[in-house]
């Protein structure tokens, strides 16, 4: 039932533009995962999607579902199911017409049809809304209907494109939820992407990070915050506030703050990256443990943003909101080597 | 279009409430009542004054018509008829008369009128609305043109052309000359139609399973339905009238009920019979937009391009 999908070499131009939107994407897609492609508006991840879909044709490259290409096929042949951002769900059908609409259209049995649509509202959380129509539902209720509605032909592969970006923040969480619920009960390999670096890390268990048309890291979310492979997709990810110039060797990176131990691939000059929320403040008999003065405290209510001096570098870091820290305290900093990367300046 | 979906999306029942009405009336309602406290003989009887004015303009040419088809006798100076009489109905009506035929061909050529340009209207009118097409607006100006040219001018060379053509003197040619001024209206008013249906639910059909143009049939096609019926009465009533191109193309062998009106008023000189041609030749517009009235009112008018 569920199928791979390889992404090989995928570049695309729009006609007329002098910049391509994709270049060289290459994505390995597991069958039965789901995989989140993560990048700022206009890094061409909606024309990836598309792509996919068969609703645009790529200037080179290839997609292969389960290993057969897909290009030549148009969209109604590919066994997927698409969300958009927009629930578009058919006006002038009900709930229930609108979620067997895949099935209609493969010429699947009255019965089967009932049944399945039946058990997809249920899923979904609207049993006995068959006979509604779209204009009498919340927002959040049309994107579950057009989740259903994509999922009724048990699809192969589920894309979805930013799904919860026009709901809530509150009614978003929840459809996470669902939507990892669903997976788990459909198992249709999922491919989606968004802006939203907690939706891309909520929802999938690998994500793509896409900068200007261009895989920049393809990572479990962890990986991806922990371990940064360029200063793009740490500045993307918001993990940029730590970077400090010097040298990297096997094991071992040399800047002001002394040499560090950490496991790195990256030779020579170089900007060792720390996220704010991995400095553990106290001395924890450790590698990695440097002196410092704090110099600014602010509260933040939920957490401490601090600021610290350490042989000339400033450090800033995060603890949890009852430290006891003040401007002026002489500290000991630990920086993890876990959480230690180092990226080409 | 696409940045008025969402709000839809997102808030359907209160975007549903005005649309049947309901806003609109409580929002204009003291509105209204304030003209009527300053002024209220002035504002009650302004609209129903208007109504009648504009009736009788539209009404008025036709009550005459209404008469002389009864009489027998009406001389100038009289303002009544001295004699009622159904003699005229006799003679539109009866064996020698070629009325029925001229219904029958009229009914033809507008229902093949009619059908063709409301599909091609159909066709047009979406690649007008949906695609960015290079010379657009030029595009618009040509399909206004048949507003715009005196149709003599076309009539006359419309002629020579079909002449040449071996299609003169055919109802073939008499539907291919009305076609395009038919065709250009209907993908005016199809173009606006197309405007309010959103291009993303076809391409989401497509996803679902459906070929492009099943994806047409079940989701853009029952959306379009309201502005089919009224692209394809409007392409039937300019065939309905049509005289000089039919008279020219269909050179006499085609006899439709403006033809045979015209001959009758100008050959005959029986005025009774006239008139009751006349009113024969005006029931099929006045049915049409009575029946449209009520498919409009049944539908929501505001998924008509014309509403915008």
């Amino acid at each position: 039932m569920t199928t791979d999908i390889t992404i090989a070499d995928l570049d695309h131009t729009y006609p007329g533009a002098t910049t391509p939107t994709l270049c060289r994407v290459t994505l390995e897609v597991p069958a039965g995962s789901r995989t989140a492609v993560l990048g700022p508006s206009g890094s061409g991840k909606s024309t990836l999607l598309s792509i996919v879909a068969g609703l645009s044709t790529p200037t080179g490259g290839d997609v292969r579902l389960a290993g057969h290409s897909v290009l030549r096929q148009p969209p109604h042949r590919r066994d997927l199911g698409v969300v958009f951002q927009r629930p578009l769900l058919f006006p002038h059908l009900t709930v229930a017409e609108n979620v067997a609409f895949g099935l209609r259209m493969r010429g699947t049995d009255r019965a089967v049809i009932r049944r399945r649509v039946a058990e997809l509202l249920d899923a979904v959380a609207l049993p006995g809304y068959d006979e509604r129509r779209s204009g009498e539902l919340s927002g959040g209720q049309q994107q579950r209907v057009a989740l259903a509605r994509a999922l009724a032909a048990r699809p192969g592969v589920l894309l979805l494109d930013e799904p919860f970006s026009a709901l809530d923040p509150q009614l978003r969480g929840d459809m996470r939820a669902l939507l990892t619920e669903l997976h788990r009960r459909e198992g249709s390999t999922t491919l989606f992407v968004t802006h939203d670096r907690d939706e891309a890390t909520d929802v999938a268990d690998t994500v793509t990070v896409l900068l200007d048309g261009r895989v920049a890291q393809h990572a479990p979310p962890a990986d991806l915050f922990r371990r940064p492979t360029t200063l793009a997709v740490a500045r993307f990810l918001g993990g940029a506030g730590n970077a400090i110039p010097g040298t990297a060797s096997a094991g071992h990176f040399d800047c002001p703050l002394g040499r560090l131990r950490l496991d790195t691939d990256h030779r020579g000059a170089g900007l060792l990256l720390i996220r704010p929320e991995a400095i553990v403040v106290g001395d924890q008999q450790e590698d990695n443990v440097v002196p410092a003065t704090i110099t600014a405290v602010t509260d933040r209510g939920t957490h401490l943003d601090i600021q610290a001096t350490s042989a000339g570098v400033t450090l800033r870091l995060t603890t949890g909101p009852a430290a006891p820290l003040r401007s002026g305290d002489h500290t000991l900093l630990w920086l993890p080597p876990a959480h230690l990367s180092v990226v080409t300046p | 279009m696409t940045e008025a979906r969402p709000a839809t999306g997102s808030r359907p029942v209160q975007e549903a409430g005005p649309a049947q009405g309901a806003g609109p009336v409580q929002g204009a309602q003291p509105v209204k009542e304030a003209g009527r406290s300053r002024r209220p003989l002035g504002a009650a009887l302004a609209r129903p004054a208007v109504l009648i004015l504009t009736g009788l303009w539209v009404a008025g040419p036709l009550l005459p018509l209404a008469v002389q088809a009864f009489t027998d006798q009406w001389f100038y100076p009289d303002l009544w008829p001295a004699r009622w009489s159904l003699a005229g109905w006799e003679q539109a009506l009866g064996p020698q008369s070629r009325l029925a035929e001229a219904v029958a061909t009229s009914v033809g050529i507008g229902a093949t009128v009619a059908a063709l340009g409301a599909a091609l209207g159909a066709a047009a009118g979406r690649a007008l609305a949906w695609h960015r097409l290079p010379g657009r607006r030029l595009i618009e100006l040509v399909l206004l043109a048949p507003v715009l040219v005196p149709p003599f001018a076309v009539a006359m060379g419309a002629q020579i052309v079909y002449l040449r053509a071996g299609l003169a003197d055919s109802l073939t040619g008499v539907v291919l000359a009305q076609l395009p001024a038919a065709t250009a209206y209907a993908t005016l008013l199809m173009s606006g139609v197309w405007a309010g249906v959103d291009p993303a639910l076809e391409r989401q059909a497509r996803t679902l399973g459906a070929g492009a143009w099943r994806a047409f049939r079940e989701v853009s096609l029952p959306q379009l339905r309201g502005g089919l019926v009224v692209a394809a009465m409007f392409a039937f009533l300019i065939s309905w009238s049509d005289y000089l191109l039919t008279l020219l193309i269909g050179g006499g062998v085609v006899t439709t009920v403006p033809l045979l009106l015209f001959a009758t008023a100008a050959g005959s000189g029986n005025q009774a019979a006239t008139a009751a041609i006349a009113l024969v030749a005006v029931a099929p517009p006045l049915l049409l937009t009575a029946l449209a009235a009520r498919q409009l009112a049944g539908r929501d008018t505001a998924l008509l391009g014309v509403g915008r």
